[in-house]
Order: C-alpha cells, then sequence, then structure tokens
C-alpha cells in the first residue's frame, strides 16, 4: 500500500560485510591459551545458515536505514539474543530516529559505560511474543522486555508506542516481526 | 489478516548466496572456550563407570532416556507411554494393558518430567516417576528392572505439565490442568461454547499417594481451582513439608491466542497447596465424591504381566469453598518454574516474561497467611501480598527465566530461554555470581539431587530447545543438544555437548551408588508365575482351544522348542507365549514371524506373547532376532498355515528328521 517502506534500501546487499560464520573448531584457540584470553563463544547468530528464513537480526543488519540499531544492538552484546528462538515483536527505530535524539546521546550510549543504559532502552523495544500490527490495538500496554510497559494508540490506522514513535513499516522475520519505526522509545528508568 | 499493513521484505534484502551479515560479531570466534584438562573430566575410560546416571525425559517420543554423567552416554531408552519397538513395550500381549487409558489405548504420548523418589527429601534410589503431558497420567518406574510398572490416569485434568514431582517422602506423586476444562466427571457439563470459559472451564491439582512399600499409586484426592493453567509443581521440604507449590498462567482466562492473551496481567500466582490441610478435610468427608472413570494400569512382576482396571470415583475438595487448602502468591509475568530450595525456606518463581526472578520466603508466606495479609481475592481463593511474602528479587538476571536447580552450597542456577544461558546467583544475596551461554535456547536444567534438600552438586547440565549447527547435521531433524558444566567451583565450566534422544524437558541425575547395586540381572524362572510359561523344554507344546492355538514355546541357546508347528490354519488366532529359559546376565532372546508387524524381545526368565492372525496359506519361518550365540542363525523354525477347512492334524516338534 501507499505507506512506503522504509526498506527502500534495495541496494544495501553492497553494504553487507564480511560472513561471520562459525569458524571451523579446528582454528579454536588451543589448550594452551589461558581461559581468560578465549573471546566469548559464539552464539546462534554465528550460525553458518544463508537458507532459512532471515531472524531478526538478518533482517537489521539487511536494512541501511538501521545501521544505528545494528550498532547500538552489537555494542549492548543483544546479537545473540535477537538471533534466538523468540518469538520477538522488536519496534526497530530508523537512523533518522536517532537523529532525533539530543546531539551526542547516540554516541555516549555506545561507550561501554552507557551499556547497561543501552540494554536497557534497546530491551524496551522488544516484546517477547509476535504482534502482527492488526494485533496492536488502540489503548493496549504491551510489557517489554526490560520489564516496562509500552502504551499502544492507533488513529487512522497509524500505530504509534508511547506517543512519540510511529509504526512506518513492517517485516516478519524467521524468530518474530520486526515494525520499523520513526522514534526511539525511552525506558521510564532512563528518563 | 490484514496484509496491507505489511511492507514486505524488498526482494534486495533477499541474501544471495554468499552474502552473509557479519558485524554481528567480532571476528574472533570460537566454539566453546576450550580450556585444558576438560577433556579429562568427562572421560570415562572403556569398561569404566559414569559416576551418575542422568533420567531424562523423552517429550514427544514418550519414554525416559538414561545416560550416564560425566560421559553423556546413552545407556537406555525406557518406554513408559509409547509403543517401543526395541523392546516390544506396547505390541506384546503383557504390556498392552500399560497403555490402556479411560479413551482407550494410547500408544503414544508426551513426556515430560521425571521425579526420583525420595526419604527424608533424599534421593532413595528406588523409583522414577513419569508424566503423561497429553492424556493425563503418572507412571512409576522401577529403578531395578528400569521397566514401567504402573500408570494411573489422571481423572478431572487435561495437559497434565505440573507433574510428577514427589514430596519429601513421596507421600504423593503430584498433578495438574495445564489445560483448564470443563471437568468430564457426573457434576459438569462438558458440552459447552468455549467462550464461557470463565464460567465452565476449571483446573485441579491431584495427589496421588504412593504406597510406601510397593509403590503403588492411588489418586488420593483433588483440589478443584479456578480455570488458570497450572505449569509446574515442587513440593516443600523440611520446613514447608506439607506443601506443595504450583505455577501458574493465565489468570486472564484467555481461552484464544493466549501467546497474546495470557500475557496481559503484569502478575499471575504461584498456587501454595497445604496438603496436610487437605489430608483432615478428606478425613472429616469435606470431599465430593466425583463420579468420572480413569484407568490403572499395574504390571506384576511375578506374572510379567499387566492389568488395567477402571476406577470410577476420585475425593474433589473445592479450594474456594474449604478454607486453608490453597493460597495465592502473586509472581510476575507468566510464571512458568517453581522451584524452592534444599531448605525448604524460598520458593523459586521463574516469570517466563519476567524481567527479574522473585523469590519468595516459606517463613514470609505462613506470616501473611496468620495476619490474613490479603490484597484480594482471585475467584474465591485469598491473594496474599505480594510484598509481605518476597524474600527478594534477583535484578536484570536475563531474559526469560525458566528453571532453577540448586548446589545444596546456598547457590541457585537458572535458565533462561530467551537468552540462553545459565545464572547462577546467591539465594541469600540475591546477586548473580556467574553466567554461561548454552547452545541454544536452553530449556530444563538439572543439577544431580538439585531438587532433594541433599543436592550432589558437581555439575549442571542443559537441555537445550534448539540445535542447529552443534553436531554434524541430519537432515531437517536434527539430535537434540545436552551440555555439562562443570558448577564445582567458584564460575561454570562448559565441559561436554552430548546428544539426546528427544525431547528432553525435565531430568534427574542420581548418583550411580544409590542405583547399580541394585539392578536386576535377570528374572528368576522359578519365580515365573506367567500363566502360560513354559519352565522347561519338556513341557513345550501346542494346544487349541477352538480357533485359538496356544504355542507354549521356549528358548535357550540355540533353539526354540518347538521349531516345527502343523496345523494351523487360516481363521485361527495364534499366541507365542515364549519363555527365556536363559538364567544368564544379558542373554536375551527375540521372537519374530514372516507376516507379522511386531516382535518379542524376552529376558532371561520372562516369559512374552505375541499376538499372529495368519492372512495367507503356507509356510511362516519364525526365528530368535537378538543375537544370542555363535548360533544365532540357526534358531529358527517353521509354521505351516493350512487352509481353514483342512484338516492337518495339530502337530509341533524339536528335532524331528527330515523326511
Amino acid at each position: 500500500m501507499k505507506r512506503a517502506s522504509c526498506f527502500a534500501c534495495a541496494s544495501v546487499l553492497g553494504l553487507l560485510l564480511a560472513a561471520c560464520g562459525r569458524e571451523h573448531p579446528a582454528s579454536a584457540p588451543s589448550s594452551a591459551t589461558p581461559p581468560a584470553a578465549a573471546p566469548a563463544p559464539a552464539g546462534q547468530a554465528a550460525v553458518a545458515d544463508n537458507e532459512s528464513q532471515k531472524d531478526i537480526v538478518k533482517v537489521a543488519v539487511g536494512s541501511a536505514a538501521h545501521s544505528t540499531l545494528v550498532t547500538a544492538v552489537q555494542a549492548a552484546g543483544l546479537v545473540d539474543v535477537l538471533a534466538n528462538t523468540g518469538p520477538f515483536t522488536v519496534f526497530a527505530p530508523t537512523n533518522d530516529a536517532f537523529k532525533k535524539l539530543p546531539v551526542g546521546t547516540v554516541e555516549s550510549l555506545l561507550k561501554p559505560a552507557g551499556r547497561e543504559t543501552l540494554r536497557d532502552i534497546l530491551q524496551y523495544h522488544v516484546a517477547v511474543a509476535v504482534y502482527r500490527p492488526e494485533m496492536l490495538k488502540d489503548g493496549m500496554t504491551l510489557n517489554m522486555a526490560n520489564g516496562d510497559n509500552v502504551k499502544i494508540s492507533v488513529k487512522d490506522g497509524k500505530i504509534t508506542l508511547n506517543g512519540v514513535a510511529t509504526v512506518v513499516g513492517t517485516v516478519p522475520a524467521a524468530n518474530g516481526i520486526v515494525h520499523v519505526v520513526d522514534g526511539v522509545l525511552t525506558p521510564p528508568g532512563a528518563r | 489478516m490484514n496484509t496491507r499493513t505489511y511492507v514486505l521484505l524488498p526482494a534486495a534484502l533477499a541474501f544471495s548466496g554468499a552474502a552473509f551479515f557479519s558485524g554481528c560479531k567480532p571476528k574472533q570466534v570460537v566454539v566453546a572456550p576450550v580450556q585444558s584438562g576438560v577433556a579429562e573430566k568427562v572421560y570415562v575410560a572403556p569398561g569404566k563407570h559414569d559416576e551418575f546416571y542422568n533420567i531424562v525425559s523423552g517429550g514427544f517420543s514418550g519414554g525416559v532416556a538414561v545416560y550416564g554423567l560425566p560421559s553423556g552416554r546413552l545407556f537406555r531408552q525406557i518406554p513408559v507411554f509409547s509403543q517401543h519397538p526395541e523392546s516390544g513395550y506396547g505390541y506384546t500381549e503383557e504390556t498392552k494393558a500399560l497403555l490402556n487409558t479411560s479413551y482407550g489405548p494410547q500408544f503414544w504420548d508426551d513426556q515430560h518430567h521425571t521425579s526420583l523418589s525420595t526419604t527424608k527429601g533424599e534421593h532413595d534410589g528406588r523409583w522414577i516417576f513419569a508424566n503423561a503431558n497429553n492424556t493425563p497420567r503418572i507412571a512409576r518406574i522401577s529403578l531395578q528392572t528400569f521397566r514401567t510398572e504402573e500408570i494411573i490416569e489422571i481423572p478431572n485434568s487435561s495437559g497434565n505439565h505440573s507433574s510428577p514431582f514427589v514430596t519429601e517422602n513421596t507421600e504423593y506423586t503430584v498433578a495438574g490442568t495445564r489445560f483448564a476444562y470443563p471437568l468430564d466427571d457426573e457434576g459438569s457439563s462438558p458440552d459447552v461454547p468455549i467462550n464461557t470459559y470463565k464460567e465452565n472451564f476449571k483446573s485441579t491439582v491431584s495427589f496421588v499417594a504412593v504406597d510406601p512399600q510397593h509403590g503403588r499409586m492411588n489418586v488420593a484426592f483433588q483440589v478443584l481451582l479456578p480455570g488458570v493453567d497450572i505449569d509446574l509443581a515442587r513440593a516443600g521440604k523440611l520446613k514447608s513439608h506439607g506443601w506443595v507449590f504450583f505455577s501458574c498462567y493465565n489468570s486472564e482466562l484467555a481461552h484464544t491466542l493466549l501467546e497474546v492473551n495470557a500475557s496481559q496481567k503484569d502478575k499471575d500466582f504461584i498456587v501454595a497447596i497445604n496438603w496436610k490441610k487437605a489430608e483432615e478435610y478428606v478425613k472429616a468427608g469435606q470431599g465430593r465424591k466425583s463420579r468420572t472413570k480413569y484407568c490403572h494400569n499395574v504390571l506384576d512382576e511375578g506374572t510379567h504381566t499387566a492389568t488395567s482396571t477402571v476406577k470410577e470415583e476420585v475425593i474433589v475438595l473445592d479450594a474456594a469453598k474449604l478454607p486453608g487448602i490453597a493460597y495465592l502468591m502473586p509472581c510476575p509475568k507468566s510464571p512458568h518454574g517453581c522451584d524452592t530450595d534444599p531448605t525448604g525456606s524460598y520458593i523459586v518463581g521463574s516469570g517466563k516474561l519476567a524481567a527479574l526472578i522473585p523469590v519468595f520466603s516459606f517463613d514470609k508466606m505462613l506470616a501473611a497467611i496468620e495476619k490474613k495479609d490479603h490484597e484480594g481475592e482471585f475467584m474465591g481463593l485469598p491473594v496474599l501480598k505480594y510484598e509481605s511474602v518476597l524474600h527478594g528479587e534477583v535484578k536484570k538476571p536475563g531474559l526469560g527465566p525458566l528453571h532453577t536447580e540448586f548446589d545444596g552450597k546456598g547457590f541457585a542456577y537458572t535458565s533462561f530461554f530467551v537468552t540462553s544461558e545459565i545464572v547462577k546467583w546467591n539465594i541469600q544475596t540475591l546477586q548473580v555470581v556467574d553466567r554461561q551461554p548454552t547452545f541454544y535456547s536452553v530449556g530444563h536444567l538439572t543439577v544431580p539431587g538439585g531438587p532433594t534438600t541433599k543436592p550432589h552438586g558437581k555439575y549442571a547440565i542443559a537441555y537445550n530447545k534448539i540445535t542447529k549447527d552443534r553436531y554434524l547435521p541430519t537432515g531437517p531433524e536434527l539430535t537434540q543438544s545436552a551440555q555439562l558444566y562443570d558448577i564445582s567451583g567458584e564460575k561454570m565450566k562448559l565441559l561436554l555437548d552430548f546428544p539426546t534422544v528427544g525431547e528432553p524437558h525435565y531430568a534427574e541425575a542420581i548418583p550411580a551408588a544409590l542405583v547399580a547395586p541394585k539392578s536386576k540381572k535377570f528374572y528368576k524362572i522359578e519365580d515365573n508365575r506367567h500363566p502360560y510359561v513354559t519352565k522347561s523344554e519338556k513341557d513345550a507344546r501346542v494346544v487349541r482351544e477352538g480357533n485359538v492355538v496356544r504355542v507354549y514355546m521356549t528358548a535357550i541357546r540355540s533353539h526354540v522348542a518347538p521349531d516345527n508347528i502343523e496345523g494351523v490354519k487360516l481363521g485361527d488366532t495364534v499366541y507365542f507365549h515364549v519363555t527365556n529359559l536363559e538364567q544368564d546376565w544379558d542373554v536375551p532372546h527375540g521372537f519374530a514371524i514372516k507376516g507379522l508387524g511386531a516382535e518379542l524381545l524376552i529376558m532371561p526368565g520372562e516369559t512374552a506373547t505375541l499376538k499372529y492372525v495368519p492372512t495367507r496359506v503356507g509356510i511362516a519361518p519364525f526365528y530368535c532376532t537378538d543375537f544370542c550365540s555363535a548360533l544365532h542363525q540357526e534358531m529358527q523354525g517353521y509354521l505351516r498355515v493350512s487352509p481353514a477347512n483342512s484338516r492337518v492334524p495339530l502337530t509341533f516338534g524339536l528335532g524331528d528328521t527330515a523326511k
């Protein structure tokens, strides 16, 4: 329909980075490597599988309009979580949505000191359930992964969260659904 | 579905072959943190034994599987609620009755949890209890024979998920209704519109008494509850002995799209049941005698034969009308696991959608009950104040807490499905002290002795729901993935992946020393009281009873007797009652006859029966299917099937020379 796809990011493939599939076990550090130096083991995000339907992480990575979100998800250590079974509903703010935040906000969240706040914010954009657009009703409350609630309003077919972020597109994923939003939600604890 | 709102993925987003995302991980990734000395920790040298038995539920396979720890080696699949071709379970005339239900025979069910018998809260190595989730039942399995000895159907219930957890001295094994429904006893009206859920749908929790001597089960009483979905359970112990705690979700009383509709409230409940109080009401005759039908199936070890009886009555106590049986403790966001710590002081609720873990205090619960510290009522049941019963909350432990086990050293281990990890935390301080990822999406976890008053500790085992690339691929259907962690130190260490048969839910682990010495080696032939036993080869014979032909057959290395049988006609029903005369450890014999899709596997000293209805005239060869000796291939014979009107006399023999 008329609502333009924010995923008209047709040529993003070129932007996709190199494969990060699991390395062969043989390449794991030898027993001589001190345990402390071993990198974190890879989770489901590193499963080499480009045949199955894309999970939420792959959907986000495939969208040029979500590079800020992808960077944030990496910095918060939530990549594997969002590649897990779910099911998830992710409200995915676009790069433009992040630009609406006060200058310097994103940069400070991406620093190690901002990690907990960043996790809280990102988990405030995730619900553990699949809410298709028609299931989001005016006045509904969604409990988000960080424990806080989001208020839904629906007017003239437009779905808005907490009055600040409107759904501008929807992409189904293997482990849930992604609603693209034009604003970033701020959890109560971070306000 | 309103497809208008979908902006479908532009084609360009579809990944072409080589294109694969990255930036998802630091470049340097490893399969697992391989550390030195790990292999030695799980290596059990050839001929040596494991330290623990791991008794693992079989999920949709309907049985229970037995592994060794730390090796992860599979020893045995114990058939329970499903037919099992390996042993003839559910195929032989002796075992068919075990699968009887009031719905008729059920050849496949869904087995979720195991519970090992305890005395004074500690493993006693006697029995495994196992639940059937679909057609509600509880089974008792002997830890001497590793065979299912008894199955009792749970009346007035459906979706028996919160089961079969035992009380401190195995006084009871419990059951509960995951799918509330209009009960099917005589006081219920089963044929109602689904949208009258709130009015007509109910749940029950059942207390199945276990005889301390021989283990026989009996549904002692049921407690009637509102139509919430009872999910899991754990008995109190020591100070909380006399109580059982059941988690529940869907206090919204939704009957459709529970994915959304049962997640509306901030809190559901843990239902605390005072079963000693319930016993008093039963004694005082305050229970309603509910008329309903359910099956009770028992295997007699002497006759090697199961019998099924139909029971018609059960006592139901209405928790809303009989005060003091049930109290509700509010628990955040659709609690799943509900686990009591080894001291019996704390009850850990795991709201699977919650961002914290509430830990309830038994002492505070008692105090709140005493003071009537209620925040309200739910369908006639008192709801205790959350703050009043709370020991504290584990903050930000992970996402999707499911189950908690204990090491007896003051620590709890909780599995997190959404974040795919095991998190270790201190029960007193509620501080997270360690977390380790699982591969992938852990469901249940086990610490040996974890649910008892004296955990054996040492290991934690994660039973993962997703396997994906952990093993060599085997097409769309993959093995299930379990993982063994060393928990003897401050930090958990991943030691081993081991595949399991589908699909493990809860499991327990018990020291081999409590089980192995009592393991039975064979059945004594002199104790065999099977009505069709043949105790010596000279008694082997064939007897016609009208259209029924009974073959009293013996098997011993390396022949069956008789091995030539004539005089069977189309229209006859033939029963092969095969007795294995061996009295030696690990010498089973098998039996199969051409044209019949079932077999026997007969342990030494045992009698098993195969029913055979010939479908064509001719010679049907039969033989031993279990490689028993150097002349196993010679262990064979012939049955001649003649036309219905033939006059071939009934003859049988062994060792006659061909004409």
